[in-house]
């Protein structure tokens, strides 16, 4: 094609996108400045959200409601539960680092729908500010991120149909950057790139969206519905009407059940970019990760009837949903053992970002098997709404998906700043993460065993010193923040320099400067069809048709 | 590229679309807009998949509720048959209206196409002033009972939609009397407002068979 060139090719005219650090405050359409946007934006609800969990575990040191009254501590952990998984873990591990990958690794100069993508991460600062006022405004809602009517009907309106006006914009931001995902991973790969030569994290991804897609919609309507119930006096959900509260479960564990993969699948992703890496290995069994990732979309979205085992289920329907779960711990198996697979044999670099997802694999297994476990009726019957099922999910969602967070923190700070982390500071964060991660929520699997339950300021003193370890744990994960805070001011003005590629990566966001330029790339785009051809000649690999296990042997 | 084969036919030919920055990868055969690959129909479709999920969480909550909630004795309602019908039958030609108006635009036939554009918004609002009828003359109000709630909500969020397509059709309709705004292989609003309405209309069709006829 030759064509003329016109002196101004840029979609945006030049003067109304802001230069320097006030990009980072504009609607700026650039795909790494919004990625960079949803990461501060997250960790500054992440503060949020740890205070609100300090208030918690300061409250659970003794047995009586003495720090704050039995009220405020149910606004308390409602706002804990909404703020990290809907404003810290949904918009970071997706929005952030996909918006600031995704291009990349696709051979794109941008997201399919930049402006979408801007509009996208608009709405969460706003929904996130809603959120909070209403706890100093009209009282936040008391019913826990779940919401279950009757008791969100009967507890104060206000705060409630705030918390439903904030999660319904937060879907909405949700599905825009869905909708963008799908379509820049389907539709705007540099011609020659195919689908199976994709870096894990794009599969994560397009997994993640399709969850997005079909699942955050029926949120929002049952939301819709929910707001009638408390604003209009309908009676959907309320029995006292004629209503079926346990509709309300169906439909709010339909999403509720997939935003667990939608909050894990993409950790799965990036996991599987650092570990080649920091191990020199190629990313083993990648065909068979990529048809796991399927397989956990697609089941992910039928076992959500696994939280509602104590809601009068019919046995056919447990009996469904136990085995369905049961299967899900295939592909996650799968995908577990793909990664030490990956590590087995290889020059592993034992830093900060591989220390944090080592320890991903480790909780994650643990988080697992307790899943699993849950997942079986006469189990489940027992432990249901104790904290056995707070230890799991923290197990999942905290020692999975937060600790890749921060290992992609510190893998991909260098590209983002073109600094170093400092390493010591971050074997540092990570160890007093580590311990106080496990040392808050290993002990509430026990208490859990042992039936208390979950969402009462107020419990059994026969539980004291548990709890009392458990808080000691919050602390120093609260603690570990100042480490890591220091690092990132520090690093990001006088770290080390750290160049194009400082772990000699191979996918397409290492060949460009760092921090890259606006587009990208100076020239034309990398076409990466081996981005895991670590300790193989290139020509060695054909990802089209080797298995696993090729690649792997012909990598010793 | 492989099944995903970009949507492309009604692309602006190479010589209107923006060219590519220098050293940029070449996007062959991919639409453009304003230098950016055009995606905008597939994402329309995403978009309408999620809004067929929330109608979808709605139906699944409705016929359970049918299911295994019994009305309080007495509430059981006979709908009236012969007004949904003939509303069915004004949006089922309104999608047959609005595939006639983007086929004469295809062939360049700008004023019949808003001929036809304009018959189609009159349709959907005369749906809505069917609708409207049905509303006043229900024995039933929005806090009845569970029934009555439901089909005020189904049948009130599906009418947000038509209403939300009808503006559509007139926005397009409107921007259309600019000669060049819409061409014969380059008109986006048109192509997604008609897809939009074939949703809708689709969604409607779902609706009437498990208000009306279950």
């Amino acid at each position: 094609m030759t064509i003329a060139f016109p002196p101004q090719t840029s979609s945006s005219p030049p003067g109304l996108q802001p230069e320097g650090w006030l990009r980072y405050l504009s609607f700026s359409l650039d795909h790494k400045v919004i990625g960079l946007q949803y990461m501060v934006a997250g960790f500054f609800f992440y503060l949020v959200g740890g205070a609100l969990a300090g208030m918690i575990r300061v409250e659970l040191v003794s047995p009586i409601s003495d720090f704050i009254s039995r009220e405020t501590y149910n606004e308390v952990l409602t706002l804990h539960g909404t703020v990290m998984i809907f404003l810290w873990i949904v918009p970071v591990v997706n929005g952030a680092f996909g918006n600031y990958l995704i291009p990349f690794y696709v051979g794109a100069r941008d997201m399919a729908f930049p402006r979408l993508n801007a509009v996208a991460f608009w709405l969460i600062p706003p929904a996130g500010f809603l959120l909070i006022a209403s706890y100093f405004i009209a009282g936040a809602a008391q019913s826990g991120w779940t919401a279950y009517p009757p008791l969100s009907l009967t507890t104060p309106a206000a705060g409630q149909v705030v918390w439903i006006l904030s999660v319904l914009l937060l879907g909405g931001s949700s599905i825009f950057g869905g909708i963008n995902f799908i379509a820049t991973v389907l539709k705007m790969r540099r011609p020659g790139l195919k689908l199976m030569q994709l870096p894990m994290y794009c599969w994560a991804m397009l997994g993640t969206s399709i969850l997005v897609v079909l699942s955050t919609p029926v949120l929002a309507g049952t939301l819709v519905l929910l707001s009638f119930d408390i604003i209009a006096h309908t009676g959907f959900f309320n029995p006292a009407l004629g209503g079926n509260a346990v509709v309300y479960q169906h439909l709010f564990w339909f999403y509720s059940h997939p935003a667990v993969y939608i909050m894990v699948l993409p950790a799965f992703g990036l996991v599987s970019e650092i570990l080649p890496v920091h191990a020199r290995k190629p990313l083993f069994g990648y065909t068979t990760m990529v048809y796991s990732i399927l397989g956990i979309v697609f089941l992910g979205l039928i076992v959500w009837a696994h939280h509602m085992f104590t809601s009068a289920t019919p046995p056919w329907m447990r009996l469904f949903f136990t085995i369905a779960t049961a299967f899900i711990a295939v592909p996650t198996g799968i995908k577990f053992f793909n990664w030490l697979a990956t590590l087995w044999g290889g020059k592993i670099a034992l830093n900060s970002a591989m220390l944090f997802s080592c320890a991903f694999i480790i909780h994650f297994v643990f988080g697992g098997i307790t899943g699993v476990a849950l997942a079986q009726v006469p189990f489940d019957i027992h432990v249901h709404d104790t904290y056995f099922v707070v230890g799991h999910f923290h197990y999942v969602v905290y020692g999975g998906t937060v600790f890749v967070i921060f290992g992609s923190i510190y893998h991909w700070f260098p590209k983002f700043t073109g600094r170093m982390l400092n390493e010591d500071l971050g074997r540092f964060h990570f160890l007093i993460t580590f311990i106080g991660f496990n040392l808050c929520f290993a002990p509430q699997h026990w208490l859990g065993l042992n039936g208390m339950p979950r969402r009462v300021a107020e419990y059994d003193p026969q539980f004291t010193l548990m709890n009392q370890i458990s808080s000691v744990g919050a602390l120093l994960m609260a603690v570990s923040t100042l480490p890591f805070l220091i690092n990132v001011f520090w690093s990001a003005f006088s770290g080390r320099v750290a160049g194009d590629n400082p772990w000699n990566a191979l996918t397409p966001e290492w060949l460009t400067s760092s921090p890259p330029p606006v587009e990208n790339w100076k020239g034309e785009a990398p076409l990466v069809q081996h981005p895991y051809g670590y300790g193989v000649t290139p020509g060695q690999i054909d990802l089209g048709a080797a298995t696993g296990r090729e690649i792997w042997s012909s990598g010793q | 590229m492989t099944a995903f084969s970009p949507s492309s036919d009604q692309s602006p030919s190479n010589t209107l679309a923006p060219p590519l920055r220098e050293g940029s990868a070449p996007m062959a055969q991919v639409a453009t807009e304003n230098g950016h690959p055009d995606h905008r129909m597939f994402g329309l479709a995403t978009f309408l998949v999620a809004d067929g999920m929330t109608f979808a969480g709605f139906f699944a909550a409705y016929l359970t509720f049918r299911a295994v909630n019994p009305l309080p004795a007495g509430a059981v309602y006979e709908l009236e048959l012969i007004l949904p019908t003939i509303n069915t039958v004004l949006l089922v030609l309104s999608s047959f209206t609005f595939h006639r108006a983007a086929k004469e635009l295809r062939h360049d036939q700008l004023g019949a196409c808003r001929l036809w554009l304009l018959i189609t918004a009159g349709l959907g609002l005369a749906f809505l002033g069917g609708q409207m009828v049905e509303y006043f003359s229900l024995p039933f109000g929005l806090t009845d009972n569970l029934y009555a709630s439901t089909f005020y909500a189904l049948t009130g969020f599906h009418g947000l939609h038509v209403s939300l397509g009808a503006l559509m059709i007139l926005i397009v309709w409107w921007q259309a009397r600019t000669p060049g705004r819409f061409t014969a292989d380059h008109h986006f609003g048109v192509e997604a407002a008609e897809l939009y309405w074939h949703f809708v209309d689709g969604i409607w069709l779902v609706l009437y068979g498990i208000l009306y006829l279950l």
